[in-house]
């Protein structure tokens, strides 16, 4: 087991629901015309670009399939996925790169 | 000028969100797959989908829960990840807040990176278009787009059951964030808050519940945003010592 029951994936599910609709609704809903603060707008630009990689980065420096430990292969395929993504500026082909990288990783391992 | 009617918009949106396609597709069917592999069903992984509709923000609830993570910091973390459309949001209020309350609630639910990057551009370059125009438009570009993931989730789900756990597909999930995160980073500021989040995360798994993900977010958000306003000071002093020269 994953160490989750039905009941936690539930809640997740439920809360993630209510609490998405309430971010989406919540200015189109209840702001109407009225600008937003631009303190408040110039730190939710870069929510995405920031807790995307917090999130990555643990998982790429101590991926699972090695169990935790740090690995060379994995880290040149997370970079190449990167750097590809970042020159193409195109997420099909970052994710096409990292797909067969980790082939590559899949097949050699 | 083209005379351009709202049934007219609504199929231009459809129409522009077709590349898009390539992009959510794939996605959606990447989360059945890793759902199906974190021991979820096809009902659970579908209903993930279409209760939530975000695919960063279902990606990450999905890494959370399987670390054991208490359920209060999975919802805060996923919900961070989806704070930017509380952004998308609000830059598309002064365009469409005059419409009806069941079609503002509608719009909501249906607002995704796809369909507020399409809008924003041509709502911007279209200033005459009306409130029910726009309205058309936007609900065109995701009209596709979500019931595309809505199937990609439920194949990736029947797909993922037969792969077995042995194939370590767990590390693909950080490689679809990692493809998504090189197109978003645009600006300077972008690429200190991602640098600044990437340095604070390390040190900030020691703490406890995965609670470093907010905190290493947290500075990233923090010097971006820094990095942003020292940067138009920067630009205001030039313009104004050129005009002073000048």
């Amino acid at each position: 087991m994953n160490g989750f029951d039905s009941l936690s994936l539930w809640i997740v599910i439920t809360g993630m629901a209510v609490g998405s609709f309430a971010l989406r609704f919540a200015f189109i809903g209840f702001m109407g015309g009225r600008p937003m603060p631009a303190w408040l707008m110039r730190h939710l630009r870069y929510t995405a670009v920031a807790i995307l990689p917090a999130l990555v980065t643990p998982l790429v420096v101590w991926p699972s399939p090695t169990g935790g430990e740090i690995s060379l292969p994995h880290l040149a395929v997370a970079a190449l996925t990167f750097a590809v993504g970042y020159l193409t500026r195109n997420v099909l082909w970052a994710l096409l790169s990292g797909v067969s990288g980790f082939l590559v990783l899949f097949l050699l391992g | 000028m083209a005379i351009t009617t709202t049934k007219s918009l609504f199929w231009k949106g459809l129409r522009d969100s077709l590349p898009f396609l390539l992009v959510a597709s794939p996605f959606g069917l990447l989360f059945g797959v890793l759902a199906a592999e974190a021991g979820l069903n096809v009902l659970e992984a579908l209903a993930f989908s279409l209760a939530v509709f975000a695919g960063a923000a279902q990606f990450t609830a999905l890494q959370l829960l399987q670390e054991n993570t208490p359920l209060l910091i999975v919802l805060v973390s996923a919900l961070a990840v989806n704070l930017r459309m509380g952004m998308y949001s609000a830059s598309l209020t002064p365009y469409l807040g005059d419409a009806p309350m069941w079609q503002r609630a509608c719009a909501a639910y249906m607002t995704v990176d796809q369909s507020y990057a399409l809008s924003i551009v041509k709502f911007e370059t279209e200033p005459e278009m009306t409130t029910p125009q726009r309205m058309a438009y936007f609900f065109g570009t995701t009209s596709v787009i979500a019931p595309s993931w809505m199937i990609a989730t439920v194949v990736g789900a029947l797909v993922g059951a037969q792969i077995p756990a042995s194939w370590g597909l767990d590390f693909v999930l950080p490689l679809a964030f990692l493809a998504m995160i090189g197109p978003m980073l645009r600006t300077p500021a972008h690429m200190v808050a991602c640098f600044v989040a990437i340095v604070a995360a390390l040190p900030a798994t020691l703490m406890p519940h995965n609670l470093g993900l907010i905190v290493a977010g947290l500075a990233g958000m923090m010097a971006g945003a820094q990095t942003e306003l020292w940067l138009e000071r920067k630009a205001a002093r030039r313009s104004a010592n050129q005009e002073t020269s000048s």
